[in-house]
């Protein structure tokens, strides 16, 4: 929200500056978030007088001597084909800085410094400066559009500060507005603030008007879509001429950005400007049957804007028609048929509300977006549509540019919204929810400072809240109302004295992700965090099967790409993608972790809230191999007090010979391999990269909870078995049996494996050391029939021999 | 037989001259007194020296072996001398080469300020509360004060996933669940990833916040200012302070807009606080009383504050990271500095 401090001023007495205004509108919830000084680039420029002017001979320049008053007499080579003794145009003295413009004497093309010169060898000791060179345009200053030298009025004085007297002196705010103060979102608004803030009285603006008697009678406006809009007000001005508006009201468009076309049609810029009220013009000879209709578009209904667009509408759209057609989309642009022509001389005023997801939606579907939409969105108060209506038709009487007459036809529907609200609130109340003791005097103050009206009865303060403040509910809103304007700094931090003693940390289940990521840490494991969308193109990247359960992904309806645009279904393309930006970042090895959620929905699309799935990703690369990140997986086992089962699985990312499903308890939590060959080489990776996934919500089910044994008074056997068995026996069944076979059995841990000459063909040996630990008696001589056992059922179930 | 002896000496002085090593050494040392060693015989030849003569000559012989004995005993020990030196001086190393360092992990920046945050606030009684990140219409906004034609939704863009069902926005949705089961005292403390449809150099479509949440009787917007005082001083430092400025969210009232001083540089204007003094850190206010009686809390009977912040924002705050981008990106040379 732009609002130039040179028009503020036209509403409050502003006696401080535009930084302590600043300031000021911060403390009371207004955030500038540019204070634009408006001649921030130019500097050392005053008013010169031409007294002598003689052309140099052969070219286009002339020799000026400039008085600049206090300044000086100056002698300046000038080329502009306007200058002549006698005329005052600014002159920027050696120093000064102006823009800089291209050879067409229009595109600026940055700040220049002025210095000392020689043009054709004649001395030149500063430079009389064009509108542009000065950042002036036709709508800021009249005249500054032409290409030569600006011509200041007679009345100037010589030597004078140019800034005040072309408008260079002002300041443009640029405020962050809040959701909840449509009101706001003008210049008028901000004034209010202003006002309030300096405990000022406002100037409102005159919204007078007289009527002549309309000479028709036949303007028909019908709501039939009171839904999308509540209100809609239509005033028809006759005699209207066209013409270019009064140099204060361009000036005051210019600084807001907005560029003058006719006098209608910036009384309704100017409007939207001032009060933040969209306004409409039609040309009344262009309504068939001079017939207004407020309703949904047809689906397929056609209308081209006033910026020559054509739009194909829908059902959702609201459009404004005459008898047969389409003449505006509600709230976003007029229609091309209905346009402001110069030669127009009958105009229906529009000043109406729309409700804001309507006009949100409709400029979204269709792309369009403008100052008109955007206020909409934000919300319009019917008050303020009332008061823009009775604006605009006074500032076409103080433009002259029509008659206004009586024809005034204001629809109000049941879901109109209009009047004053009035509550009861209590001081009392106030200061229990601020904590503080804002004296009772000073609330009547703040509130009327904000144009409540306040009757105080004891405790109780009676308040009739402005018609456009709809965002006043309760006393709570009326606290901050006065908090704002006594000042946050007032708040002095207490500690909760009047609560409850509460029992406070982490739950159970945090304390145990805290200690697994401790414990992953601890193994020299980084801990990343990754989108939880990607694409299908990730799962393509991975060759899952069209059919895979991992396709049946949530889509986000709007996504901000395609590249992230599914709810993920598993980690593993994260933990790839996050290495593959390592190894091409240098990064040559390295192991990574991630616990995070997937979402897996039980139908597509979702109907019902999704299971969300607490994930541990593993990723290790560059000297790693699969029995370091097996090792992290059994780390993780070892935690939680329970044990993984690891056998020969595939997946279709993974190496097939190196990926094992884990199963704990007999249920299946995860895997762990390395990443295939063939997608290595698709992604040009040089390393070889392992990754593991494990379910963590799974896995919470099966930790076992910490048991103390006590340590038996008698010592551990430990023997060493050297087995052989066939090639392809896993080392996993082996220790499987060994365990199965006797209860004594506390450790198995494989010290050799060998294949080779010295052994059978096909077959290999394993070397276990295993562990006996006694219970309450000593074992020592039962060890060998432990043994003889051992070895009975690795023969029977594995047909495996002792070495 | 004095002669002998004197032989024997001589010799000995010979033996040893040059001897260097104890090994050396430990053999002359047998040589002459080892069982069969020289002064050995000559004890054994004892009994073929004439009785009389026994005493005298004894006394010689045992002269001699003590004499050799000390002897032996003296250059022992200087050898054991040199040889320790020796073997320090062979056995010096370098002690400024590398030591044996085993690999460290190290935690994400937020799981770092998460835990910080979360230990600081549950000494003030909080409790932990995680709510799902895929949430409804209601909890993440209509429970919020935020129905459908709100102008609050506009200030974030939602993912949606069908009608209803969306991305969380916000942490707070985990508000309406706590209030939904738990009646006053509340003191809740709700982290965790949320999704905007927000993408540039200082947003993110994936964040972190944390909520915090206290309801209870006679709950003031002072208290609210005291416990983020408490909170600013012990993530930021001891001279830390907090500014409140008025802001708007639609499930507070009133809500304000959180300011800690610069503690880089005091307050004095720096980059960081681009010269303002302050560094905007989180939002805030007092719940608002449609939200409480929603949750079918008395708004009469209780009243409460919460309060939201960035956990990214204030990693990249804590840390000086200047790329919100650097925390989902997973390079290894920016996680391993963060060893808690």
């Amino acid at each position: 929200m732009k609002a130039p401090l040179s028009w503020l001023k036209a509403y409050v007495d502003i006696d401080v500056t535009a930084e302590e205004l600043q300031a000021k509108l911060f403390s009371c919830g207004f955030e500038v978030e540019e204070l634009i000084e408006v001649g921030k680039d130019i500097s050392g420029v005053v008013v010169g007088e031409v007294i002598e002017c003689e052309p140099v001979e052969g070219t286009h320049l002339h020799v000026c001597k400039v008085d600049c008053g206090d300044k000086g007499i100056f002698q300046i080579c000038c080329g502009a084909d306007n200058v002549e003794k006698g005329i005052k145009a600014p002159c920027a003295l050696v120093g000064a800085t102006v823009y800089a413009t291209a050879k067409d004497h229009v595109t600026i093309e940055g700040v220049m410094t002025i210095k000392k010169g020689k043009l054709r060898g004649i001395e030149s000791d500063g430079m009389l400066c064009s509108g542009v060179e000065l950042g002036l345009n036709e709508d800021l200053y009249e005249g500054a559009g032409y290409c030569g030298l600006l011509l200041l009025p007679k009345s100037c004085k010589n030597g004078a500060d140019i800034k005040p007297i072309v408008g260079l002196d002002d300041y443009i705010f640029d405020i962050s507005v809040t959701a909840n103060r449509p009101d706001c979102q003008s210049v008028y608004g901000i004034a209010r603030e202003v006002a309030a803030v300096l405990n000022k009285k406002i100037k409102e603006p005159d919204c007078s008007y007289t009527t002549v008697k309309s000479d028709k009678k036949d303007i028909k406006i019908t709501d039939l879509a009171p839904d999308l809009c509540p209100r809609y007000i239509g005033h028809y001005v006759r005699d209207v001429k066209c013409a270019p508006s009064p140099m204060w009201l361009r000036q005051r468009l210019a600084k807001c950005g907005l560029r003058s076309i006719s006098n209608i049609v910036d009384i309704t810029n100017y409007i939207l400007l001032e009060l933040g009220q969209p306004m409409h013009a039609f040309d009344l000879r262009t309504l068939a049957g001079h017939e207004v209709n407020i309703r949904r578009a047809n689906d397929g209904e056609k209308i081209t804007t006033l910026d020559e667009n054509e739009f194909a509408l829908t059902h959702d759209n609201l459009v404004i028609c005459d008898k047969d057609k389409p003449v505006a989309i509600a709230g976003v642009m007029g229609g091309l048929n209905s346009e402001i022509e110069n030669d127009t001389t009958e105009v229906l005023f529009e000043a109406a509300k729309f409700v804001r997801d309507s006009v949100r939606k409709t400029a979204r579907t269709l792309g369009q977006h403008t100052d008109s939409s955007a206020l909409f969105e934000k919300g319009v108060y019917e008050y303020t549509t009332e008061l823009a209506m009775a604006r605009a038709l006074h500032l076409i009487q103080e433009l002259k540019c029509g008659t206004v007459t009586d024809l005034h036809v204001d629809v109000k529907t049941e879901n109109s919204h209009t009047g004053e609200k009035e509550m009861t609130v209590s001081v009392k109340k106030i200061n229990a929810l601020l904590g503080i003791e804002v004296p009772a005097k000073r609330m009547v103050e703040i509130l009327e400072n904000l144009n409540f009206k306040v009757t105080v009865k004891g405790d109780d303060m009676h308040l009739v809240v402005p018609g456009y403040r709809e965002d006043i509910d309760g006393y709570p809103d009326i606290a901050e109302e006065i908090i704002r304007f006594y000042g946050y700094d007032n708040i002095e931090g207490t500690f909760l004295p009047s609560a409850s003693i509460t029992n406070g940390g982490f739950t159970e289940e945090q304390k145990a992700e805290n200690k697994l990521k401790d414990a992953l840490v601890s193994k020299g494991l980084y801990e990343i965090s990754t989108y939880s969308f990607y694409s299908q193109k990730d799962l393509d990247m991975l060759h899952f099967a069209p059919d895979a359960p991992e396709r049946k992904a949530i889509r986000i309806l709007n996504p901000i790409s395609e590249d992230l645009s599914i709810m993920r279904t598993t980690l593993a393309p994260s933990m790839v993608n996050v290495i593959v930006r390592n190894l091409r970042r240098g990064n040559m090895l390295g192991k990574l972790f991630e616990i995070s959620k997937v979402y897996l929905a039980d139908e597509l699309p979702i109907k019902d809230f999704p299971e969300e799935r607490e994930k541990i990703a593993i990723g290790v690369w560059g000297k790693y191999n699969f029995f370091d990140i097996k090792g992290i997986t059994e780390n993780i086992a070892t935690l939680l007090n329970t044990k993984f089962e690891y056998e020969a699985a595939t997946k279709p990312f993974l190496h097939p010979g190196i990926t094992a499903k884990i199963t704990c308890d007999g249920a299946e939590i995860g895997y762990v391999g390395m990443l295939s060959p063939e997608i290595s080489e698709e992604l040009a990776l040089d390393r070889l990269v392992y990754v593991a996934e494990l379910d963590y919500d799974e896995l919470k089910k099966h930790a076992k909870p910490f048991k103390y044994v006590p340590i038996s008074k008698h010592p551990e056997v430990v023997r060493d078995l050297a087995l052989t068995c066939d090639k392809a026996t896993p080392c996993g069944e082996i220790e499987k049996e060994i365990y199965a076979a006797c209860k004594y059995v506390s450790n198995v841990s494989l010290f050799d494996v060998y294949e080779g000459e010295q052994i059978e063909k096909g077959k290999k040996s394993m070397a276990y050391k295993i562990t006996f630990t006694p219970k309450d008696e000593p074992i020592e001589n039962k060890v060998d029939g432990f043994v003889k056992k051992i070895l009975g059922n690795l023969k029977f179930k594995l047909n495996i021999t002792l070495r | 037989m004095q002669d002998k002896i004197n032989e024997i000496e001589k010799s000995i002085d010979e033996a040893v001259k040059d001897v260097q090593s104890s090994k050396t050494l430990q053999e002359i040392k047998m040589r002459f007194l080892g069982k069969t060693g020289e002064i050995s015989s000559l004890m054994k030849n004892m009994r073929d020296v004439p009785p009389e003569q026994r005493p005298s000559i004894g006394k010689l012989l045992n002269a001699l072996r003590v004499w050799t004995e000390e002897r032996f005993d003296a250059i022992e020990k200087k050898i054991k001398e040199f040889e320790l030196k020796k073997k320090y001086s062979d056995e010096k190393i370098d002690v400024t080469l590398p030591g044996k360092v085993s690999e460290d992990g190290a935690y994400h920046p937020n799981t770092l300020i998460r835990r910080e945050l979360i230990s600081i606030f549950a000494g003030m009684g909080f409790e932990v509360f995680e709510g799902p990140e895929i949430e409804n219409d209601y909890y993440n906004f209509t429970a919020l004060n935020t129905p459908a034609d709100h102008p609050a939704r506009d200030m974030q863009d939602t993912f949606y996933l069908s009608n209803d069902l969306l991305l969380r926005t916000q942490t707070s949705a985990g508000q309406i669940r706590v209030m939904e089961n738990k009646k006053p005292p509340i003191k809740i403390l709700s982290p965790g990833k949320v999704f905007r449809s927000d993408d540039d150099a200082t947003h993110s479509p994936m964040f972190s916040q944390m909520e915090g949440l206290v309801v209870d009787k006679g709950i003031t917007l002072c208290d609210l200012k005291g416990m983020l005082d408490e909170f600013a001083r012990k993530i930021f430092g001891a001279g830390v302070k907090t500014r409140l400025r008025p802001s708007y969210f639609p499930f507070t009232e009133p809500s304000v807009e959180v300011d800690v001083s610069c503690f880089e540089c005091g307050g004095c204007g720096c980059r960081l606080c681009k010269g303002t003094g302050w560094i905007e850190v989180l939002g805030a206010g007092m719940v608002n009383r449609h939200v409480l009686e929603g949750c079918g809390i008395d708004p009469d009977v209780y009243s409460g504050f919460a309060f939201g912040m960035g956990i990214e924002r204030i990693a990249m705050l804590k840390y000086g990271i200047n790329n919100m981008k650097l925390l989902f990106e997973g390079d290894t040379r920016f996680l391993k500095q963060f060893k808690a």
